[in-house]
């Protein structure tokens, strides 16, 4: 098994230069999750527009497999309407669990984190931003319908 | 003096490290989360397992009475390796358990409201969350001794908070599983008793590396883990003297702990057994008897003068890469073997995956200390320790793999 698998360029690219990085002007939503295994922390800020994702934004401290996640995330996160980005989280969660067949139009860049699942202590890695968005939007949907 | 220790030599009593991984030896540096079993610990308990096994403590015919010497010599070998009392040398599940004993059947009987347990940054978790439970319940405050920019205990701090508050328990670990540094524990157990309280000494990291005598830590209780000490998962130790024992109540109630049991109440069985409720952990004991007895043979002090040696060669060579940070001590005078090291361009778990390849196990996480982590002022840390069988080739190979794993991550 190689981890050349593991380690693609496209990842490593987005380790090097996360997109979406940093903090909100003005975030509807925030969360903090953490990865109680590994240590991995992330602050995720969400500005949600007419039930849309207008803008993503990720601060905190992982290894390469969660940063590169969270960016590729976000990149394809932006613009999509809540219930699309919340079936899209589950699908990614499918996919690391080797359940559901990649769809490269949905997911982006993300695709490349598919070899991440032979490795399953990497996999919560992968899945940390994922779950930090469906915590955000439902938290953000639980405040206002309230 | 005891005779040196040659790791080439003992290599060959470990059955696991001739195996390959990824097409490669292994390089086996994670001792300090669960250390390797020799042949004659193996054996031990298969032997057991073959020839001799019966419950203990219950059956007339010979081979229950035969079972229970074995368990019984299991316990005899612990309590030498350590200078206990066999009375005060109780079997639990590991040192959690061991101290999970110490916190509630100690802890909830003698801490009120207001009472301060004191443990130190450097803690592991199995040190930290019995007593926040206990706390809960009885209303005592956990306070945490700090530690320097050195990976030392602030013995100035400790001094204040026992003169200034009614500290009844100190809890301190031996040998830190992440920094390595080797506590004084002899003298805080001094400044804990002169102000009345008792002490526990976590020696999950120490007594598999250098000869420890309970006498000697001054403590009122000392836990370890027989898997760190080339013995099995599902035993660790807690030692005391048998009067501390004594005048505590049990822990966990059942079947072999009691001398009699009526409607309107029971009575307890003498020590160490008032503790060990339920069938124990028989081949376990066993195989950790077979542990401290290889040991013993090779000698403590061998053992140490090997880690000593191997963990200042270790600090040299890791401390050429560029941009490292060692945390801990940095002599090896006053530490043990775990190092602990960050690289300001790969993440820990980065680490671990890429020199995997290389057939090399270290360790990336908090290690279960995360206060300390945050004193640190890290998520994480890599993690490189070493036992008896580990040589400086060993350390070689790690330092080419990381090397490596760098120049993966950069091209
Ligand atoms: C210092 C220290 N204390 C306690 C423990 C807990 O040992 P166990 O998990 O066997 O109870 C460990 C090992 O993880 C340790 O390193």
């Amino acid at each position: 098994m190689g981890l050349e698998d593991l380690y693609q360029q496209i990842i490593l690219d987005h380790y090097r230069k996360p997109r979406h990085r940093g903090e909100l002007a003005a975030p509807s939503v925030e969360v903090d999750h953490n990865n109680p295994v590994c240590g991995d922390q992330l602050h995720l800020e969400v500005r949600l527009e007419d039930g849309r994702i207008a803008e993503v934004g990720h601060t905190g401290d992982g290894c390469s497999i969660s940063q590169a996640s969270a960016s590729m995330m976000s990149e394809a996160a932006v613009g999509l309407p809540v219930d699309d980005a919340m079936e899209l989280i589950e699908h990614f969660r499918l996919m690391m669990h080797r359940e559901a067949e990649p769809d490269e139009d949905r997911l982006g860049d993300a695709i490349a984190l598919e070899g991440v699942a032979k490795y399953p202590v990497r996999v919560k890695c992968a899945l940390l931003s994922w779950m930090a968005l469906k915590d955000a939007l439902q938290t953000h949907t639980a405040t206002t319908e309230r | 003096m005891a005779a040196e220790l040659d790791p080439r030599a003992l290599r060959a009593d470990f059955p696991i490290l001739e195996r390959e991984v990824n097409g490669v030896p292994l390089v086996y540096l994670d001792s300090a989360a669960t250390s390797q079993k020799p042949r004659a610990v193996l054996d031990a308990m298969e032997r057991y397992y073959t020839e001799t096994n019966a419950n203990v403590h219950r059956g007339v015919y010979a081979l229950a009475a035969e079972a229970t010497d074995r368990y019984e010599a299991g316990r005899f070998s612990v309590a030498r390796l350590v200078g206990a009392d066999r009375r005060g040398t109780v079997f639990t599940k590991n040192a959690s358990e061991a101290i999970n004993l110490v916190a509630w059947a100690w802890g909830i009987r003698n801490l009120t409201a207001g009472d301060a347990i004191v443990v130190t940054e450097m803690e592991h978790h199995s040190n930290i969350v019995p007593w926040q439970l206990v706390a809960q319940i009885t209303g005592a405050r956990v306070l945490f001794t700090p530690v320097d920019g050195d990976g030392r205990l602030d013995l100035e701090w400790l001094e204040v908070t026992l003169r200034t508050e009614p500290v009844r328990m100190v809890g301190v670990v031996h040998v830190s599983n992440v920094l390595g540094t080797i506590n004084p524990v002899a003298e805080i157990a001094r400044m804990a008793h002169t102000y009345g309280a008792k002490v526990l000494v976590d020696a999950s990291q120490s007594v598999p590396h250098m000869p420890v005598r309970f006498a000697d830590t001054g403590a009122d209780f000392m836990a370890f883990t027989g898997h760190k000490m080339l013995g099995p998962t599902g035993i660790g130790v807690l030692v005391a003297d048998p009067a501390t024992l004594d005048a505590m109540e049990p822990f966990l109630g059942g079947g072999e702990m009691i001398s009699d049991v009526r409607v309107e109440g029971s009575t307890w069985a003498d020590l160490p057994y008032k503790f060990e409720a339920g069938t124990p952990p028989i081949a376990e004991a066993v195989g950790l008897g077979a542990a401290a007895d290889y040991l013993m043979d090779i000698g403590m002090d061998a053992v140490r003068a090997h880690e000593r040696s191997l963990t200042a060669y270790a600090l040299g060579v890791l401390s050429e890469i560029d941009g490292i940070t060692i945390h801990g001590p940095k002599d090896p005078d006053v530490r043990g073997c775990p190092i602990s090291f960050s690289l300001p361009d790969l993440h820990p778990h980065d680490i671990a995956q890429l020199v995997d390849r290389q057939g090399v196990c270290v360790r990336a996480g908090h290690h279960c200390a995360k206060p300390l982590m945050r004193t640190l002022g890290v998520g994480a840390t890599a993690r490189a320790s070493t036992y008896l069988y580990n040589t400086e080739q060993d350390i070689d190979t790690l330092a080419r793999a990381l090397a490596e794993a760098r120049a993966f991550m950069a091209a």
